[in-house]
């Protein structure tokens, strides 16, 4: 390798390139079309000459490769396709929807990687004991409960018990009203939170009881250090290599999972967008969104390998 | 206790945690001011758990269960956390077996050894210079460079460097080195034992030498403790126990050192038989199935510890007699 970064990059483009075909024809083999979703069950009554009209005017009667070209130019073009349905392109549907799934990622990532190492910290301090079965249990039940049934449950209680429900009044970006905009992503970042701190904090818990029984650990109490301070310094610093690990896994979780809170908090972000792309058949914004969803994946990979290097020396440039 | 002790060892016992088995077993030795004690005995006779028990050091999942461990009339088993963490690395010191693992590895070394500053009294201006002056001490070439630098850019013997560097840093009474050159190349372990024994002559520091080979002790300790399954079996000056030692073991011991001059050299004579496991010892002497001057009393009593002037040995049928 002469010169860095060019065979990353290259496999990253390869990783992308792959994606988009799994995705393209993903869409292709599950039944029905852009005129069966746009019309339901009325499209029985279209007649052949209409569904042949209509099957030019969605672009499916060309052939698949054609299809392919069409989106990728539309898509590198920066348009990302056109959204029938509500007659703009996806780059700006994109624009409004992205900033949203933006937010939850970050409220959830934050969330879970500080809830995860704080738990996984006050478990591993005693293994074994009370404290420690405790935070496991938060791990297992984390782990246990699905996104929606948390985030259904939530909305159950809160709104019928409570009768407070944030989300059901039109979303406001944090520019426009950030009170409100922070009642409205609360709970949707709580629970993605919750997903992504289950994982966080059993990685934690292992990796912390593997460094504190490490030579250098018993170096620093000989020296005198505080006890906080080794844990923090010594211990934790030393750990971190498995924790960045596996957040960066759970962000591909995260937005998956963005998908299915989006839609029960009614937050319009791009989950939201995808699942209905998907009901309505609208192939471009179903694949553009998907692509934007795997370049984030891939930045972020990209950030935990910078991040690898930022806390660990021994890893070369 | 003598009055010029600065640390007594009475009577330890460690144990593992669980399962509970006698890993040592009523150790006691002293350390006078400015005095150099050596602890030999092989792998597994505990003579590290013993070192790590002074300052609280011991792995998890074995403890102290009896004794008393006396640094300047403070009994260091019975200090709170505090007390305890204002000694380590101020008033006692130590240096590790392995120093590929002792340091941190993602820790900037001056970072590290300003850590011994920090922790006890806090960082001043002269800290850094003061960090500077122990490491052009134990031989580090580019002082400004080493300090911004992590540990796995040195070689093990660089490292061993530091870490005594970061050992003397606050000019400790005590200094515990727990077999410092074993992990070293046999060229390295010269310059370390002399590099460690100049500093503790300039500071008249007190020390405690933990080896398994007596070879490297003879020069630089005045008494020696000779551990055996767990249990000290004989003590002296270094003259009583070269040239005339007591207990069978230790004479095995001598008696297998290799001697650096001649031509037509010997083969080694060898301690025929394996080490026995402390806890498994009982109501015998641990060396007994070893030993060829074992009778039946030895197989079913424990030879009390006989002191006699500066030595002391346990043995019932102890070589040159009574």
């Amino acid at each position: 390798m002469k010169i860095p970064g060019v065979s990353r990059t290259l496999s990253v483009l390869a990783t992308l390139f792959g994606i988009s075909i799994f995705v393209f024809l993903v869409l292709r083999v599950i039944p029905g079309d852009s005129i069966t979703g746009a019309f339901g069950i009325e499209t029985g009554a279209l007649t052949p000459g209409q569904i042949a009209e209509l099957r030019v005017y969605y672009g499916i009667d060309q052939s698949l490769l054609l299809q392919y070209i069409s989106w990728i130019h539309s898509f590198l073009s920066g348009k990302l396709g056109f959204a029938y349905s509500t007659g703009v392109s996806v780059a700006t549907l994109t624009k409004s929807s992205l900033p949203v799934t933006i937010e939850l990622a970050i409220i959830g990532t934050v969330l879970g990687v500080v809830l995860g190492i704080a738990i996984g910290m006050f478990s591993a301090k005693k293994p074994g004991s009370s404290r420690d079965f405790a935070g496991q249990l938060f791990g297992l039940l984390a782990l246990a409960i699905p996104g929606f049934v948390l985030s259904t449950g939530i909305v159950t209680v809160m709104a019928n018990k409570f009768h407070y429900f944030p989300n059901g009044y039109e979303y406001m970006t944090p520019w426009e009203n950030p009170w409100m905009n922070f009642q409205q992503m609360m709970f949707p970042g709580l629970v993605l939170g919750i997903a992504v701190a289950a994982p966080v904090m059993r990685t934690t818990r292992s990796a912390l009881l593997e460094t504190v029984d490490k030579d250098f650990v018993r170096t620093a109490h000989g020296k005198g250090v505080p006890n906080n301070k080794v844990q923090f310094r010594h211990v934790l610093r030393n750990s971190l290599i498995p924790i960045v690990t596996m957040t960066g896994i759970q962000f591909g979780y995260l937005l998956g999972g963005a998908v299915i809170v989006e839609k029960i908090f009614a937050l319009p972000g791009m989950g939201r967008q995808i699942l209905d792309a998907i009901m309505k058949r609208e192939y471009a914004t179903v694949q553009s969104s998907i692509m934007v969803f795997a370049i984030m994946f891939v930045l972020i990979n990209v950030a935990t390998d910078v991040i690898y290097r930022k806390i660990d020396p021994r890893i070369k440039k | 206790m003598t009055q010029s002790s600065l640390l007594s060892v009475k009577d330890l016992g460690i144990s593992t945690v669980q399962d509970p088995r006698t890993l040592v077993n009523q150790v006691s030795f002293d350390i006078g001011l400015g005095e150099a004690v050596g602890v030999v005995g092989e792998s597994g006779s505990g003579k590290t758990l013993s070192a790590l028990s002074i300052l609280g050091l011991l792995p998890r999942g074995v403890e102290v269960v009896s004794g008393s461990v006396t640094f300047k009339d403070k009994n260091l088993l019975t200090l709170d956390t505090e007390e305890l963490r204002n000694i380590r690395g101020n008033e006692i010191a130590m240096i590790y077996q392995d120093p590929m693992t002792a340091l941190n590895p993602v820790m900037k070394l001056g970072k590290q050894l300003l850590e011994v500053i920090a922790s006890h009294g806090g960082i001043n201006d002269g800290s850094q210079n003061q960090v500077r002056v122990l490491l052009l001490e134990v031989g580090i070439p580019d002082v400004n460079r080493a300090m911004e630098s992590y540990p796995h850019e040195f070689s093990g013997g660089m490292r061993q460097r530091i870490m005594i560097a970061m050992a003397l840093l606050l000019s400790p009474q005590l200094l515990i080195a727990d077999e410092p050159t074993t992990a070293l190349d046999v060229t390295i372990q010269q310059q370390i034992l002399a590099l460690v024994s100049e500093a503790r002559k300039k500071r008249n520091m007190s020390m405690l030498w933990i080896t398994h080979d007596l070879g490297v002790v003879a020069n630089l300790v005045d008494r020696l403790n000779v551990m055996y399954a767990g249990r000290i079996v004989e003590s002296g000056t270094v003259e009583e126990i070269f040239r005339k030692p007591k207990h069978p073991y230790t004479a095995g011991l001598l008696s297998s050192l290799p001697t650096s001059t001649g031509t037509n050299r010997e083969r080694l004579t060898s301690i025929s038989g394996v080490p026995e496991k402390p806890w498994l010892v009982g109501n015998s002497c641990g060396f007994a199935a070893r030993c060829s001057r074992a009778q039946a009393r030895c197989h079913s009593e424990i030879p009390l510890t006989v002191t006699t002037d500066s030595s002391s040995v346990a043995c019932f049928f102890p070589l040159g007699g009574n």
